[in-house]
């Protein structure tokens, strides 16, 4: 690396600058494939370089890759995958020394139904719960849940691994570090690419020493500005450089960035009696809302992973993520193998679920896109991890193939070392499958379990047709969507008590609407502000700017839904007492993202953007345990 | 002083104090931490204010340099080392071993005192050894005395808020003392032992450039790292527990300091019945 003269040109005189080969935005799986798979071909079996770097004359080709989080392997998941693609890359992979991981090794998928009666179930649902409930003896309902006699091949991860990715990152940091030719710097949020007419020439980190807003204040230091021959894209659903690079580019024709959900997980360490065997895989749908699916995988070491998932398409304005995981793990089916156990972390993410229609341009002049913002999800199996993961081992491959031939990393020079490799891989073809999975959500839950079995049952030559809405489209007004359960005059007074109280109006409804309130036992079942404590605290380091913006302030003024503050994962969005415009809490946020698709309306001017803006921020969970 | 200070930080990393620990059993009779190897790891929190201070003196005094002489699994350092080397230039000394404040205090001590006995160029006259007064793992706070007999240093501060570079070349040094008062001594010149107890210098922002330019010697240091055997010397555990503890949350807006120090103060009262 060394100081770039065309860089002093770009940047203001007090901004610092470097020059490196190779800048990837973002350590998460898809990066870690990336980085794994190009430190292979850096360097001769004696040390020498076997690809020269530009930047650095002498030295092997300078890959350098910043994480936002303060640490890596912060981010928050269970996985369960088929494991193909990391399997590739580590063909003699011993799970033990993974922390937590283990082979799967038992799958069950139930429908749950509801032994409160506060769920929204229409009536084909209903009836069908009757039918469940009526002839239960023989149809094996035990415990409110009804087991899946069979377990459809496209849902199946025979042979597959679960593991933490927290712990799955942190083992790939290690060994990458270790062989000193990448470096992974985490603390280090990207804001935002550099451009050079539509040439990608790097990236800039954020500034620190800024107020909320983002003006420079005491201690200011601008954001660095990275030089690099190519910038890696690998920033996740909703990072601030893939979001600038669709901004400027756009979708490509018939695609959109419209359907996503949340996923709130936790860690749990089970007691001795527990019977649960390491290797045991449950996904349930039906409940707490129909549409909710949860998930829970039993790691080694007694410890379990388990979460729900709300997707965008959920029916209701209020989406308390939290609340539902807690009536979730309170369910009869699910209870009975969390008994005596103590939380130990917790964390919520945003999925990216357009899969293959969420697919934005994956390459441009100076730029290649990898991981679950390229679009790599497959959303018929349910698996994003080692897709992710081989994304960025394709793009390696291409990557040290294009320098080996000393070539510029021109969009041609990329589409045929990298999309065409993609393109030919055995995960396009499983992702072509999927493309329409899911669209029978957007109509409702049966529509949607109708699709995703044909459309698997048939390799996608069947599905149920439905029309795409951006994700704004499907939030009702709170009066619509409990009209006939509660008047809109009680509403309205809810609403205004939860102002007044600066918090958000969820429990209050979801009280109204016959949910109980969770029993707190303090050990597995913690309030919702100690569960962001236990989780390994939430970091927001000083300096810092805000990086969730409400960008029109007269439309979040107008909002009577106020849903951002409802779905906030970490209770780090509230209502403000004055009314208005909410009040946001860098020191509570976790990064999840979910404020960005569940507003309420539109961008002025922009009808596929939400009025949130969601840039780059430091900290976020502190915790490696998910 | 002319030729300025060689300041050599002593801090390894600790589990991060805010994670739930939980002790437990762990080889050879030494207590372990429950799930350790998945706990997110820092640098101890007082060597980390040892650390901001030491480069704040370096900078202040041209010619000094800092050294972050560090004994922990190496691998756990290579991973710390990602987020503290960005904080401020420094050159690494690593010792490879167990960290933690299960393992004896002079034999972490004698090996530590070892390896920056080893540090090549190093002038003992220039010497200041920085580091925490207590430590997040190893709350007995005699390590840091402990590798100044090793070097055979008998100036020792053992509770510093504030270092100042006065300009003959002396050091006013503030310290803790007993009712909340300060001792402030005069240190004519070095070798010094410095335990820091607080500081009064924030933590420094991120900065890639620093930590891009320690790197280099980052990974070097971590391959040269030599193992030490640390036990717990003489110590048997009969029982490891930490202190029971309950959690009472509650958000409250626009409350008055002194209503919420009153409040705190009853809790604490209403407890102690």
């Amino acid at each position: 690396m060394s100081e770039s003269p065309a860089a002093s040109s770009l940047a203001s005189p007090e901004r610092p600058s470097v020059a490196v080969d190779v800048a990837c935005v973002g350590f998460g799986p898809a990066a870690a494939g990336f980085l794994e798979t190009i430190s292979r071909g850096l360097a001769n079996p004696d040390g020498t370089p076997r690809i020269q770097s530009r930047a650095m004359p002498g030295m092997p080709l300078q890959v350098l890759c910043y994480e936002r989080s303060d640490d890596v392997g912060f981010g928050v998941s269970g996985v369960v995958t088929r494991a193909r693609g990391i399997r590739a890359s580590f063909p003699d992979l011993d799970p033990a020394t993974i922390p937590t991981a283990c082979r799967v090794e038992h799958e069950e998928v139930a429908y749950l139904l509801d032994p409160i009666g506060a769920s929204r179930r229409g009536l084909l649902l209903r009836t069908k719960d009757a039918f469940l409930r009526t002839f239960a003896r023989i149809l094996g309902v035990r415990d409110h849940a009804f087991r899946l006699p069979w377990l459809p091949p496209f849902l199946r991860k025979d042979g597959g691994l679960t593991f933490s990715l927290g712990a799955f990152q942190q083992w790939n940091a290690a060994r990458l570090m270790g062989t000193g030719l990448v470096q992974i710097w985490p603390g280090s949020p990207v804001r935002e690419p550099l451009f050079e007419g539509d040439r990608v020439v790097g990236i800039r980190l954020a500034d620190q020493g800024v107020e909320k807003d983002g003006k420079p204040a005491a201690g200011f230091s601008p954001g660095m500005d990275v030089r690099a021959d190519l910038v890696v894209v690998a920033d996740g659903p909703v990072g601030p450089v893939g979001d600038a690079l669709n901004r400027r580019f756009g979708m490509p024709p018939g695609h959109h960035r419209r359907e996503w959900a949340i996923g709130m997980k936790a860690v749990a360490e089970l007691p001795e009696s527990s019977s649960l065997k390491p290797g045991t895989v449950l996904h349930t749908l039906g409940f707490p809302e129909p549409d909710a699916f949860g998930f829970l995988y039993a790691l080694s070491n007694r410890t379990v992973s388990f979460g729900i998932f709300l997707p965008s398409t959920f029916a209701l304005p209020v989406r308390a993520t939290y609340r539902y995981l807690q009536h979730w793990m309170a369910h009869p089916y699910i209870r009975r193998h969390l008994e005596g156990a103590t939380l130990r972390s917790w964390g919520a993410k945003t999925l990216y679920e357009s899969g293959r229609l969420g697919e934005p341009l994956l390459v441009d002049e100076g730029w290649a896109r990898i991981g679950e913002g390229s679009g790599s999800t497959n959303v018929l199996t349910n698996s994003g991890v080692d897709e992710a993961w081989t994304t960025g081992v394709l793009l390696a491959e291409g990557v040290l193939e294009i320098a080996a031939a000393g070539k510029p990393y021109t969009r041609e020079n990329l589409e045929a070392a990298y999309v065409r490799r993609r393109r030919t891989h055995p995960m396009d073809r499983e992702s072509r499958i999927a493309t329409h999975a899911r669209d029978g959500f957007r109509i409702g839950f049966i529509p949607g379990v109708v699709g995703t079995g044909l459309a698997g049952m048939t390799r996608g030559l069947l599905r149920v047709p439905a029309r795409s809405r951006p994700a704004h489209a499907f939030i009702r007004p709170l009066e619509e969507a409990y009209r006939g359960r509660i008047p809109a005059e009680e509403i309205e007074k809810m609403r205004r008590e939860a102002a007044a109280a600066g918090g958000s109006i969820h429990d209050a409804l979801m009280d109204r609407a016959g949910w109980p309130r969770p029993a707190l036992d303090g050990k597995l079942f913690v309030s919702h502000q100690d569960a962001l404590l236990l989780g390994g605290k939430v970091q927001a380091p000083a300096g810092f700017a805000d990086h969730v913006v409400f960008v029109d302030r007269a439309t979040c003024e107008a909002c009577t839904i106020k849903s951002c503050v409802e779905a906030c994962s970490a209770q780090a969005i509230t209502l403000a007492p004055e009314g208005g415009v909410p009040v946001f809490d860098r020191e509570k946020c976790i990064h999840c993202g979910g404020c960005i698709w569940n507003c309420a309306h539109p961008r002025p001017g922009d009808p596929e953007r939400s009025n949130v803006d969601f840039r780059a921020g430091a900290g976020g969970l502190h915790s490696a345990e998910n | 002083m002319a030729a300025g200070f060689h300041i050599v930080v002593c801090g390894s990393l600790v589990p991060d104090p805010l994670q739930p620990l939980e002790p437990v059993a762990g080889s050879g009779g030494i207590p372990a931490l429950k799930n350790e190897s998945m706990l997110p790891s820092i640098l101890d929190p007082w060597a980390a204010i040892s650390l901001y201070e030491a480069a704040r003196l370096a900078k202040a005094v041209p010619g000094s340099k800092v050294f972050l002489a560090s004994l922990g699994p190496k691998a756990k350092l290579q991973q710390l080392m990602m987020t503290v080397a960005q904080k401020a230039p420094f050159e690494f000394v690593a010792v490879d071993g167990p960290a933690g404040g299960f393992f004896d205090a002079a034999e972490t001590a004698a090996a530590l005192g070892d390896a920056i006995g080893a540090i090549p160029g190093l002038d003992r006259s220039r010497l200041l050894l920085f580091g925490g007064c207590a430590s997040a793992g190893r709350d007995a706070g005699v390590t840091l005395g402990m590798i100044g007999e090793r070097l055979g240093i008998p100036d020792q501060f053992l509770a510093v808020d504030v270092v100042e570079a006065l300009p003959d070349g002396t050091l006013r040094i503030r310290e803790r003392v007993e009712g909340g008062r300060y001792l402030v001594s005069i240190l004519p010149a070095p070798p010094a032992v410095l335990a820091w107890s607080t500081g009064r210098n924030p933590e420094p922002p991120n900065s890639p450039q620093i930590g891009m330019a320690n790197m280099r010697g980052i990974l070097s240091a971590l391959q040269k790292a030599k193992s030490a055997k640390i036990g717990a010397g003489d110590a048997a555990f009969g029982k490891v527990e930490v202190p029971s503890l309950r959690r009472q949350t509650r958000i409250v807006r626009n409350t008055p300091s002194d209503t919420i120090a009153k409040e705190l103060a009853d809790w604490i009262r209403g407890e102690g019945k």
